[in-house]
């Protein structure tokens, strides 16, 4: 390629990193360089604060902050358990999909993306007023049972949460496994049944280890979402403060720092302290996949 | 229809899809069926549900079955969303499309331009650039929307449109997306062509790259667009005034007065939550062609 028509290559770019400079490196050197400062009160406060440079003591406290590490742990068990339920009902059913003809699979994918082409803010909106025993069909439902279920009870809130975000997940992973099946080639299905392979030996062996790729990377991005999970227990607390309080996700803990206890310099350290644990999250969960696949 | 009883019925697939070639043919496609039909009824009823009680009256919501109608108050309903509050809910239908619209087609043109230039340019510091784009996937919202926040109200941006415009411009998976696009749709064979035919490198990219890319542009659009419109916690921090807000934060806002200050707003929140379904629906069925390879694309690839 032609000097000069390099860097006319590279100026195509140039909107792009000024913007990737401006709005991204620069806030988060400026993050990282709050999260090394205290505020320093004077008196009572009355004499307004000076910023003092602190090291690290802002992270220091944060991996000692119990209210925050919880928040995390949390997150990690809730995600340990929705997310391979999730991607387990979303790969059957693209599994389901997949044996049916293509005319009455357009249909049912119709359907079962629904969901998805719902904002998630309204998603949990809806989902709250079901769970609601005023407004809800599902408390009357329960009782027709013999079941007096509370949805924002305490033991009760994650799994609602749970059931909010794989009503929510299922048809987005499921287009993108089915994606990913579509593209398996069907002369190997044809072979392994003339050899009197089931149905579902050839879903076991040949197509799940064919969307293993989709599979994995729909993991990885849903891990990334649910470590930054805020929607859903945001509005969950409009509706039960006692259950979901202010600390109970790691960015509800970080929002409330920063704006309503007003410790910027501390909430810029623990959103740090957070990238930190979504980078090793995706290490270990990428390591932990990739090993398997061997 | 409840998770557990969808896990039961995946539990059952195990069972039922046992080796047996001879079960496959009728009883397995009819099993297939089912299955398909009761997660199907999971995906509508709570869209169901919303359509029915946005059709109610107070009365009704609180005392009738919520599955099925009672009176038809929607109109009435509707007409008191947009009048609640000297009709803010409009102001917020028209925030929310202009930061999707207008934030959208910025990025989407900034987007193409620099998936251009990274798929069919070798210059020094591509890969970093690339890098950049792919490495920004992993940084969490909290980090990027904090120090913005700050930022923003130094310069006095806070609380105005440019707070929610601004960062709509630079979106790294758009770029992620339009590489990937360009690579599949813009042969070097057809640049060189018009190079030799002296063509400027600017005139290319507007008027035979942008051409070919109006697929794949519109995919990149949408998915900004959907993006946008679903925002949440940058809207909910650099937005304070209620003028400035979006239609998600309004109802949040809406969704949290029952117990802030006892005010009841429930049928509101629920017809405006049917309000901002519609534009959405009505832009993703109208351009179905183009994200059902979007959605898959970008996962993929």
């Amino acid at each position: 390629m032609i000097r000069s028509q390099r860097w006319k290559g590279a100026a195509f770019t140039v909107p792009f990193q000024l913007g990737f400079v401006f709005l991204y490196l620069i806030p988060i050197g400026y993050a990282v360089y709050e999260s090394l400062f205290v505020e320093h009160q004077s008196g009572l406060g009355l004499g307004g604060s000076t910023q003092k440079f602190s090291g690290l003591d802002n992270y220091q406290q944060g991996l000692t902050d119990s209210a925050f590490m919880n928040s995390v742990l949390r997150v990690v068990l809730f995600a340990c358990v929705q997310l391979p339920v999730m991607l387990l009902i979303s790969l059957l059913l693209a599994l389901f999909l997949d044996a049916l003809s293509s005319k009455a699979a357009g249909r049912f994918r119709i359907f079962l993306l629904v969901p998805y082409m719902i904002p998630g803010v309204v998603a949990a909106i809806v989902w709250i007023n079901l769970y609601s025993p005023d407004v809800g069909p599902l408390t009357p439902l329960g009782k027709v049972f013999g079941l007096s279920w509370n949805f924002f009870a305490p033991s009760m809130v994650w799994p609602s949460i749970g059931n909010l975000l794989t009503w929510h997940g299922i048809g987005y992973n499921m287009v993108i496994i089915y994606a990913a099946l579509q593209g398996v080639p069907r002369d190997l299905f044809e072979a392994a049944r003339l050899d009197g392979a089931s149905e579902f030996r050839v879903a076991t062996s040949i197509k799940i280890p064919y969307v293993r790729g989709a599979l994995v990377l729909t993991g990885m991005l849903s891990i990334i979402q649910m470590l930054q999970i805020f929607n859903e227990p945001a509005l969950f607390r409009n509706v039960t403060p006692q259950t979901v309080n202010d600390s109970f996700t790691p960015i509800m803990i970080i929002y409330n720092q920063a704006f309503n206890a007003g410790n910027y310099h501390y909430a810029a350290a623990l959103s740090v302290l957070l990238a930190l644990i979504l980078g090793l999250a995706s290490f270990l969960f990428y390591r932990l996949t990739a090993k398997e696949a061997d | 229809m409840t998770l557990i009883e969808e896990r039961r019925n995946a539990h059952q697939v195990r069972r039922l899809n046992k080796p047996d070639p001879a079960a496959r043919s009728r009883g397995g496609q009819r099993f297939l069926l089912v299955g398909l039909v009761l997660a199907s009824a999971y995906s509508l009823f709570p869209v169901w549900w919303l359509i029915v009680a946005a059709t109610k009256n107070r009365t009704g919501l609180y005392q009738s079955n919520g599955l099925w109608f009672s009176g038809m108050h929607l109109w009435a309903n509707v007409r008191q969303v947009f009048t609640y509050e000297n009709g803010i809910f409009l102001r917020w239908t028209a925030n929310s499309f202009l930061y999707a619209g207008v934030g959208s087609l910025g990025g989407t043109l900034i987007a193409l331009a620099t998936g251009y230039g990274l798929a069919r340019f070798e210059f020094p510091g591509r890969s970093a650039v690339f890098a950049c784009v792919v490495g920004s996937f992993l940084i969490p919202i909290a980090l990027l929307t904090l120090p913005l926040y700050l930022m923003f109200s130094k310069i006095g941006l806070v609380d105005t449109p440019w707070a929610m415009l601004i960062p709509c411009l630079i979106n790294p998976f758009s770029v992620y997306l339009a590489k990937v696009y360009t690579e599949a749709t813009v042969p070097f064979e057809l640049l060189e062509a018009a190079r030799l035919d002296g063509a400027g490198e600017l005139r290319i990219f507007f008027s035979i790259v942008l051409r070919m890319m109006t697929t794949g542009g519109a995919t990149v659009f949408l998915l900004a667009f959907v993006n946008t419109w679903n925002a949440f916690f940058l809207p909910l921090t650099v937005l304070r005034g209620e003028e400035n807000w979006t239609l998600n934060i309004g109802l949040y806002n809406w969704s949290g007065k029952r117990l802030e200050s006892g005010v009841d707003l429930t049928s509101l929140v629920l017809t405006g939550a049917l309000l901002s379904i519609v534009p959405m629906a009505v832009m993703m069925v109208a351009m179905r062609r183009y994200w059902r390879t979007g959605v898959t694309l970008g996962a993929l690839k």
